[in-house]
């Protein structure tokens, strides 16, 4: 396969042909800011906390779905870039009711984390505080609308990596949610397996283990990599 | 859904087709289409979802589309639609509960020239003030009683 080299904040990088600009980054140790990234599920670059400055384009582009090509320049943390990211966290934050002390993932989430990383210390914009209503019927897990994201992790791994399809998105703009089959209560879908992988790949606490409470919710990633690798590599063929 | 040989991707075309023949689209039709199609009913259902047309409750025996584009709301819309509201008792988007009336606004129907406009049934109407809104939809409402 082809090699390219390209350059990512002064460095220079080799990649693969079929790489994108986070997978050269990551492998270059050059960290990038993710949210709807989840390794092993197909990218969607929904979030677009992975936005890079390429020299020569105006527009920025999320790296995680940006192909790599040969001679590229790439900014990964400019002071611009900086700003947008700081300024998507404080709208993340004001479209829902992210209240970290009573949530159960404060200190595991990935929206918290973010926000820390990148020193947003208050929302410039009016709380929306919607009243969306937490989905409890289903015997394992609870989901609350009110901590969603909407990245769509969940929607992915249920179509891609277990091949159910009970998750999906409804509605559009402000008024998009997560759902499960015909908008019906969780335990009414009778597509869900209960294989729990959506809980496994929320990045802030809207899915979680019933019974959890404040701060207990912490996620295994690897097991989500670990079944894909496997499965792409053909290690379970005995 | 035969004629376009069940494939996944005619997932749009089909739903137009249900909404046309059946009004509306229940649960079970929804149900029914991703079933033949083989796909997710949670696909099925954001689909309908996030078109504006597909429409997830049966509609009222008649409809009234109040055009907020820019022109009409200048001209006065948005006093069409409060005193539509009003007299229905629904928000625009609802229908009456005795499913006599739908209320919706759109966006722009291209009839700036004779703002505002409202359409009735179908039937685009010119220079509409909110008397003269109220007149034709209290007719479909007496009608009802």
């Amino acid at each position: 396969m082809a090699a390219k080299t390209l350059t990512i904040d002064g460095q220079l990088v080799s990649a693969e042909e079929n790489q994108t600009l986070l997978e050269a980054a990551r492998d270059a140790q050059i960290p990038i800011p993710t949210l709807c990234h989840l390794d092993g599920v197909m990218d969607v670059g929904a979030c677009r906390m992975c936005l890079v400055e390429i020299v020569g384009t105006p527009k920025l582009l999320p790296a995680c779905v940006t192909k790599v090509q040969e001679g590229l320049e790439v900014r990964t943390n400019s002071e611009r870039l900086q700003r947008y990211r700081r300024l998507l966290l404080e709208l993340l934050f004001a479209e829902r009711n992210h209240v970290c002390a009573v949530c159960v993932s404060n200190g595991h989430c990935e929206l918290q984390d973010l926000a820390t990383q990148h020193g947003m210390d208050h929302v410039r914009y009016a709380y929306q505080a919607p009243n969306l209503g937490v989905d409890l019927s289903h015997r394992l897990y609870g989901l609350d609308h009110n901590r969603c994201v909407l990245c769509t992790r969940c929607v992915r791994v249920c179509w891609y990596i277990e091949g159910a399809g009970t998750l999906n998105l409804a509605g559009r703009g402000t008024g998009s949610m997560i759902i499960t089959d015909l908008n019906q209560p969780w335990a009414d879908s009778d597509t869900c397996t209960a294989c729990g992988k959506c809980v496994q790949a929320c990045p802030t606490g809207a899915l979680f283990y019933k019974g959890a409470t404040v701060a207990e919710m912490e996620r295994d990633r690897q097991k989500l990599e670990y079944i894909v690798t496997a499965r792409e590599k053909k290690q379970w063929n005995v | 859904m035969k004629r376009h040989q069940f494939r996944q991707d005619a997932l749009i075309e089909v739903l137009h087709k249900a909404q046309e023949l059946f009004g509306f689209l229940d649960s079970d039709l929804m149900h029914y289409v991703a079933r033949s199609l083989k796909l997710p009913t949670s696909r099925v259902y954001g689909v309908a979802t996030f078109y504006h047309f597909f429409n997830l409750k049966p509609k009222g025996a008649h409809t009234c589309v109040v055009c907020m584009g820019t022109a009409c709301y200048v001209k006065g819309a948005d006093q069409v639609v409060a005193a539509l509201e009003q007299c229905t008792g629904v928000r625009a988007g609802e229908t009456t509960p005795d499913g006599k009336v739908s209320l919706a606004t759109a966006r722009c129907i291209g009839a700036c020239g004779i703002a505002p406009a409202v359409v009735y049934d179908g039937v685009v109407t010119a220079r509409q003030s909110p008397a003269d809104a109220l007149a034709n939809v209290k007719g479909w409402l007496g009608h009802a009683a």
